[in-house]
């Protein structure tokens, strides 16, 4: 079984398994009580934060705790939405192919009033920090610009984005679920204000990820309750979590150069290799990408059945095809790079991890060749193609 | 708990009459690639009884496994009873679809109709 769905979830490290379990048991006190079981669990705590800040340069007050990216992101875009709406600033810059935790909560504020400007991410996958700066207003209040795309890996340039924002007095932030563990971030070098992280996505556990939020940026709890996280997030830590990710985060960024070093030769073997299949097309720049990020389109087939037939053959892959999302419209990733409908719904993410190896790369080029080719063998769309009927887009 | 039923796999895994009738008696295509489904029947048809059904299908499993069973169903058929398919009964042959993949069936059921209605119309200029 080869797993190349990294970026959907990835499997905990055994450091970070032994952190969660030894705490379960052990040190189930609750941070905010005053006997030692419950000062052990905020010693744990306390240290998890450090680690997490150091992880990507920030100082540990800068560091809240939440359930995930997605929460994280949430809190993120509705402080800076209710900091600008009492200064009367009400519009906001993002880009078209955010994470839906973003883009729902940007259509949220819309209904509400607020001005929305969704920056066009280009074929390849990339806004520039021009764009960013030509659309900033009087009354902008917030820049939220994901670090790595999710579907297509393309990595953004945070850190021009973020000189535009510091230039203009913007809050910038940016989700970063997809980058932090898989590249080197730094949010002091890279001019972030707030930015989202999510622990499961770099071998920590699920439900558990961390928001920073420099410090004299005002943020908002959207959880009411008790005093936990200085007021800022309510609820008893999830503290055997919380530090199981912090494990997890320091393990993945004390390997960035060895994990790099493994895995760009095996993605850019994958991806030469299934270029060959002819009317297919990479999805996102080649460059500008994170290590693990590899994603097609082909011409003529469904992505749902590619990957129920690469499951047959022990590959667990992902399609922004609109069959495995439950809705009737492909991947609006795709659609913001500019693939039309008909394309967009034979696409494929294979997201790799360090456990991969050559052979495995090899035979998802094989397995992959050998699925289209035989998809195609029996679609209506590839014999009007094929036959003239229609025009190849790929 | 797996997405779909043994049934549903068995029938996209190992599609029953997959191909083109050249010389078919009826062809019908529905569905559009914009939405992520396209499939065409082929049938042939001799003193009103389906004797060969072939089709392509571009789609998801579902929709492979529901054009296969589709056309299992109306396959030596009398063309009266072929009209009569309902998409739920494609989906009970399957053991069931995902709810929303029901329009998956639904599709198939079209699709026959489609080709029968190009049957007609062909049987009609003769």
């Amino acid at each position: 079984m080869i797993y190349a769905d990294n970026a959907a979830t990835t499997r905990m490290s055994d450091a970070a398994v032994k952190t969660l379990t030894s705490l379960l048991s052990d040190t189930y006190g609750n941070p905010s009580s005053l006997y030692e079981f419950g000062q052990k669990a905020k010693e744990v705590l306390e240290q998890a934060r450090r680690d997490v800040a150091d992880a990507i340069g920030a100082q540990p007050n800068e560091i809240i705790f939440t359930s995930g990216g997605s929460e994280a992101d949430n809190q993120a875009i509705l402080s800076a939405a209710k900091m600008g709406e009492g200064r009367g600033k009400k519009h906001i810059i993002s880009t078209a192919f955010e994470h839906h935790a973003v883009l729902h909560t940007l259509n949220k504020l819309k209904k509400e009033g607020f001005e929305i400007t969704l920056l066009d991410v280009h074929e390849n996958g990339l806004v520039t920090a021009r764009q960013v700066e030509e659309a900033i207003r009087e009354d902008t209040c917030l820049v939220t610009i994901m670090y790595a795309n999710n579907e297509i890996g393309t990595i953004q340039p945070i850190r021009e984005i973020g000189e535009v924002c510091r230039k203009h007095n913007v809050t910038f932030h940016t989700d970063a679920v997809q980058a932090v563990g898989h590249i080197r971030v730094n949010v002091v070098d890279d001019n972030i204000d707030m930015l989202s992280a999510s622990g499961h996505k770099f071998h920590g556990p699920k439900g558990v990820g961390f928001l920073y939020v420099k410090k004299g940026i005002r943020i908002f709890n959207l959880i009411e309750g008790g005093a936990q996280e200085k007021g800022r997030r309510a609820g008893t830590e999830n503290v055997p979590g919380i530090a199981s990710m912090a494990t997890a985060l320091k393990e993945s960024v004390g390997n960035l150069d060895g994990y790099k070093a493994k895995l760009l030769p095996i993605r850019d073997r994958i991806i030469k290799g299934i270029s060959e299949i002819p009317h297919s097309a990479l999805n996102g720049d080649a460059v500008s990408r994170v290590p693990s990020n590899i994603n097609f389109c082909f011409e003529g087939i469904e992505g749902e059945s590619l990957l129920l037939l690469l499951d047959d053959k022990g590959i667990a892959a992902s399609s922004g095809s609109a069959c495995t999302s439950g809705s009737l419209d492909p991947s609006h990733v795709l659609l913001a790079i500019g693939r039309v409908h008909d394309v967009a719904h034979g696409s494929l993410r294979l997201s790799i991890g360090e456990d991969i190896t050559e052979e495995d790369a090899d035979y998802i080029v094989k397995s992959v060749k050998e699925v289209v080719e035989y998809l195609r063998g029996f679609s209506p769309v590839w014999r009007d193609l094929v036959n003239g009927k229609k025009d190849f887009i790929l | 708990m797996a997405l779909y039923s043994e049934k549903v796999m068995d029938h996209f895994r190992n599609p029953r009459n997959v191909g083109v009738i050249e010389d078919a008696d009826g062809v019908g295509e529905v569905g559009n690639a914009k939405c992520g489904d396209i499939m065409k029947m082929y049938l042939k048809i001799d003193d009103d009884i389906i004797t060969d059904v072939k089709f392509e299908t571009f789609g998801c499993g579902s929709a492979i496994a529901s054009s296969s069973m589709a056309t299992e169903l109306i396959k030596g058929k009398p063309v009266s009873e072929a009209r009569q398919l309902t998409n739920k009964a494609v989906a009970e042959a399957l053991d069931g679809l995902p709810d929303y993949k029901m329009h998956c069936s639904v599709l198939a059921q079209e699709a026959i109709e489609s080709a029968l209605k190009d049957y007609e119309s062909k049987k009609d200029q003769k």
